[in-house]
């Protein structure tokens, strides 16, 4: 390029360039469709499966909460399964006590009720960072278990809550033997999800939230209200989770404390981390991945099926540091390389 | 000339050790001051009061008049305080772009928006271009920051300071390690900035502090030696002593450092 060139069309290019990439970074791509064949896919290849399918679901919807915020802010928690388990006793106490046990509804006041929870506990709790607040998101998780323990009349401790009663979608579709219609309903719900996380994810919020991950001494110097950021992540993803947490208790008509459990809340890290954190699909690809992994290892050793678990995790670590996802790119970028 | 940084009786202890000792510093509107002293003096300590990195032990900060001693940092930066960092603080895993954008953003306002694609604010992208291009980094606009070498990742530091749109500019050692080869433009571009902009600058090589500033602090063991101008400063044989070093020899120095303080 002559000097001319650099001087007269150079710096509007780089700039429109430059624009052109921010502009078009959170347009929809083709490749996005694909999660959503697969799951429309799966319905009827196996019919059979479907009650397995929506439990992968409710995993995905899990799974992107936590992605949210350890993937995108980098809050490390080892408690989020405490708002799944908000989620999964609103429904059960709403459904078997209350006698109200209208699904729809029952999410949005799962969601309300988990979001709260995350808002106050994320209020207390967020000053903190790395190793402490990985002790106390823990604590608060083992908190509220044993708080539900402690009024087993109503939550039914580790027996579960008996006597769920949920009602028909919508007024006309069961759940169904074969738990085709919540297959549907759990695929829906977590399109609509999907949707409110993939806008939070390309807002100027969500590079607020990279910003903190990436770095927050340079947050508080830029003038961000760090702590504000992180609550409103945390909130939102504890609403999520506990929509997820509803679905399940809806799902299976059926809730024990051992939601709250700390396998629960580490399971959840593990499928994250095994798809690849702070990627949107990541979440997609690890619940789906750890899900059927699950299913065939406990088939196959009932007694050794968590070391196999662990050995995938520990490979993913050692190999694929950015999740199976992030491999992925590596691989494909290797061949488009050596193509050319 | 109105005072926009005010510093009155500031101290600032770890433990025992005493790292600020009753400084007191006016920043006037568009003043270019030098902060000089050896190494440890305190000098990256007094930013970090300043901005409100550190809470003082004792002592007041005022911004336009008003304490902001118990200002949050955010805050203070909202108000017109901006810094750069002594090391690197930048965000590392996204691009140079994205990183002015996130200072607009949060100048802005912006960044309170959880619906918008932030791809959709073309105001905020052309104003990060701008001052991409006023530090020579827009061909490195799309490229990760970690990927940049050294002397170019200190100008996206300066890039994120300018684009809060500070009123108070406070540099730590901006050109320290990069090669004298581009120190240059990082010194350029700090000498065309704003004439209105109050700028500190923390700088070891003197001949860019003599270029520079109209007024210099040297700081000593956590205190203010003393304040001058560049004439001043230079031709005063304490600093020659304690900070220049080489011309005066140890014996005399303490001699006239005891008669300075005596
Ligand atoms: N967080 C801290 N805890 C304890 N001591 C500290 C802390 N921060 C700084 N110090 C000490 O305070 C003194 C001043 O440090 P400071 O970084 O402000 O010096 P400086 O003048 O910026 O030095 P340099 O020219 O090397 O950057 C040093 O002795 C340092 O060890
Ligand atoms: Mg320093």
């Amino acid at each position: 390029m002559a000097a001319s060139d650099v001087t007269t069309a150079g710096p509007d290019d780089r700039r429109a360039r430059a624009r052109a990439f921010i502009e078009r970074r959170h347009r929809i791509r083709l490749g996005e469709i694909v999660p959503w064949l697969l799951i429309a896919a799966v319905f009827f290849i196996f019919p059979d499966r479907t009650t397995f399918g929506t439990q992968v679901l409710i995993a995905i919807m899990f799974a992107l909460s936590l992605d949210l915020i350890l993937g995108y802010a980098g809050i490390v928690t080892l408690g989020h399964a405490a708002f799944f388990g908000i989620g999964a006793y609103t429904v059960a106490i709403l459904s078997a006590r209350l006698g109200w046990g209208e699904p729809i509804s029952m999410l949005f006041a799962a969601a309300v009720l988990a979001g709260i929870g995350g808002l106050i506990s994320g209020w207390f709790l967020l000053r903190y960072r790395g190793l402490t607040l990985l002790m106390l998101t823990l604590a608060t998780a083992v908190l509220l278990q044993e708080f539900g323990n402690y009024r087993s009349d109503i939550t039914g401790g580790y027996d579960g809550v008996p006597g769920m009663e949920i009602w028909k979608l919508l007024g006309v579709f069961e759940n169904d033997l074969w738990g085709h219609n919540y297959y549907i309903y759990t695929a829906i719900v977590l399109f609509v999800v999907f949707i409110v996380v993939r806008h939070i994810i390309y807002s100027p919020f969500g590079q607020a939230l990279v910003g903190i991950r990436e770095n927050v001494r340079r947050m508080h110097a830029i003038g961000s209200p760090v702590h504000r950021r992180l609550v409103i992540s945390y909130t939102i993803a504890a609403a999520i989770a506990g929509i997820a947490g509803a679905l399940f208790a809806e799902s299976t008509a059926y809730t024990t404390l051992g939601v709250f459990d700390f396998d629960n809340s580490a399971k959840v890290m593990v499928m994250l981390i095994l798809g690849g954190t702070g990627r949107l699909y990541g979440a997609f690809a690890g619940a789906t991945i750890y899900m059927i992994l699950e299913d065939e290892f406990s088939k196959a050793f009932p007694e050794y099926w968590q070391f196999g678990i662990g050995l995938v995790l520990v490979l993913t670590v050692l190999f694929a540091r950015r999740g199976l996802l992030g491999l992925f790119e590596d691989v494909a970028q290797y061949f488009r390389r050596s193509k050319s | 000339m109105t005072a926009v940084l005010q510093i009155e009786k500031l101290n600032r202890n770890f433990g025992a050790l005493k790292v600020t000792r009753d400084v007191d510093l006016t920043l006037e509107r568009g003043a270019r001051r030098a902060l000089i002293g050896p190494n440890g003096a305190g000098k990256t300590t007094l930013i970090n009061l300043i901005t409100g990195g550190l809470t003082p032990t004792s002592g007041r900060v005022l911004l336009n008049g008003e304490d902001i001693t118990k200002t949050s940092q955010a805050e203070r930066a909202r108000r017109g305080i901006a810094r750069t960092f002594q090391i690197n603080q930048l965000f590392r895993g996204i691009s140079v772009l994205e990183n002015i954008c996130l200072a607009i953003g949060e100048r802005t306002g912006a960044c309170n928006n959880l619906w918008r694609p932030a791809g959709a604010s073309a105001g905020i992208i052309d104003e990060a271009f701008g001052y991409l291009e006023s530090l020579r980094l827009a061909d490195d606009a799309l490229r990760l920051v970690r990927e940049l070498p050294y002397g170019r990742q200190r100008l996206v530091e300066i890039a994120i300071a300018l684009a809060q749109q500070p009123r108070v500019l406070l540099l730590d050692e901006p050109a320290a390690g990069v090669p004298s080869s581009e120190s240059h433009l990082i010194l350029d571009v700090v000498d065309s900035l704003d004439p209105e902009i109050a700028i500190l600058i923390i700088e070891h090589d003197m001949d860019v502090v003599f270029r520079f500033a109209r007024q210099i602090t040297v700081l000593v063991a956590g205190a203010v030696f003393t304040e001058g101008t560049p004439d001043e400063i230079k031709h005063n044989p304490q600093v020659r002593a304690v900070y220049l070093g080489e011309e005066v020899h140890g014996e005399q120095a303490a001699g006239q450092g005891a008669t300075h303080h005596g």
